[in-house]
């Protein structure tokens, strides 16, 4: 069934789906954003080295921290309401709701976290 | 739409594919992961995270419960309790179902822009090349330390 199916990458991109759409592209950005960028975290701690040492200054450089604990954070957030509403499937009709209730739970933690990197990297 | 036959058959009339287990392995897994992450947390709580870690730390440790991510980042003074053989092997199954719950989510991503079947079964072989790669070398960096030291004792 899925081989048939054919639409293109701007096609795709092109979709506009409000709420639901944007949990759905945020959690794909996030999940790609953790596999390429930890599988390079990873190497890197494999590597040690000049390599590896370069790949972890990038890494643990501030901004980039704030961009992939996005992508953990609402990867893990957005992933139990998935989770939660997939074994519930009654529980689908408070999509909306639930995604209004996702966010409330993750701009706090997000934004506190973020404060707290700046301030680290602040000294 | 009301007329229409429901699109989706229950549960006892669809068969258990590949597809249908793997939708079910990413769910389970991530439930998984939660467990880990919540061990992790009542563990850094116990082992003094209230006084010792910033809140970015503790979720640091959270994601991976590995003891690199407690020396040199935080202001932990004796790290050996973070580093037992209980945290390596919470790491370790922390890290195997991320690697398979993270590849098996790559393919997927692919499939929806990758439609030959030739191109789907290339990234389906470096899919599980780079899994098994990744595996062996995620392994080592969580056990290297325990291992170092076991040699170093038996010799």
């Amino acid at each position: 069934m899925g081989m048939t199916r054919n639409v293109g990458l701007f096609t795709a991109l092109g979709y506009k789906g409000k709420g639901p759409f944007l949990t759905f592209i945020l959690h794909r950005i996030g999940g790609l954003g953790m596999a390429i960028f930890v599988t390079m975290h990873i190497l890197a701690s494999f590597l040690s080295g000049d390599i590896g040492q370069f790949l972890n200054g990038i890494y643990e450089h501030w901004l980039f921290q704030v961009f992939v604990y996005f992508c953990a954070l609402f990867h893990i957030v957005n992933g139990l309401r998935i989770t939660l509403l997939d074994l519930w499937p009654n529980l689908i009709e408070y999509q909306r709701e639930a995604i209004w209730i996702e966010w409330a739970v993750f701009l706090p933690i997000f934004a506190l976290s973020v404060v707290v990197l700046i301030q680290t990297a602040g000294g | 739409m009301g007329a229409s036959k429901p699109r989706t058959l229950p549960l006892n009339k669809r068969g258990l594919n590949f597809e249908m287990l793997m939708w079910m392995y990413t769910r389970l897994s991530a439930l998984g992961m939660y467990l880990f992450m919540f061990i992790a947390l009542i563990g850094a709580l116990y082992m003094g995270a209230r006084y010792q870690m910033s809140l970015s730390d503790l979720m640091r440790w959270l994601f991976m419960p590995n003891v690199a991510h407690v020396e040199q980042v935080t202001t932990v003074q004796d790290v050996d309790a973070w580093a037992t053989v209980f945290w390596r092997l919470v790491a370790s199954g922390m890290y195997l179902l991320a690697t398979s719950h993270g590849v098996h989510g790559l393919v997927a991503i692919a499939d929806d822009y990758i439609v030959s079947a030739s191109g789907r079964k290339i990234v389906r072989f470096l899919s599980i090349v780079m899994m098994i790669s990744m595996v062996l070398i995620g392994l080592y960096i969580i056990w290297q330390e325990a291992l170092l030291k076991l040699m170093g004792g038996a010799q």
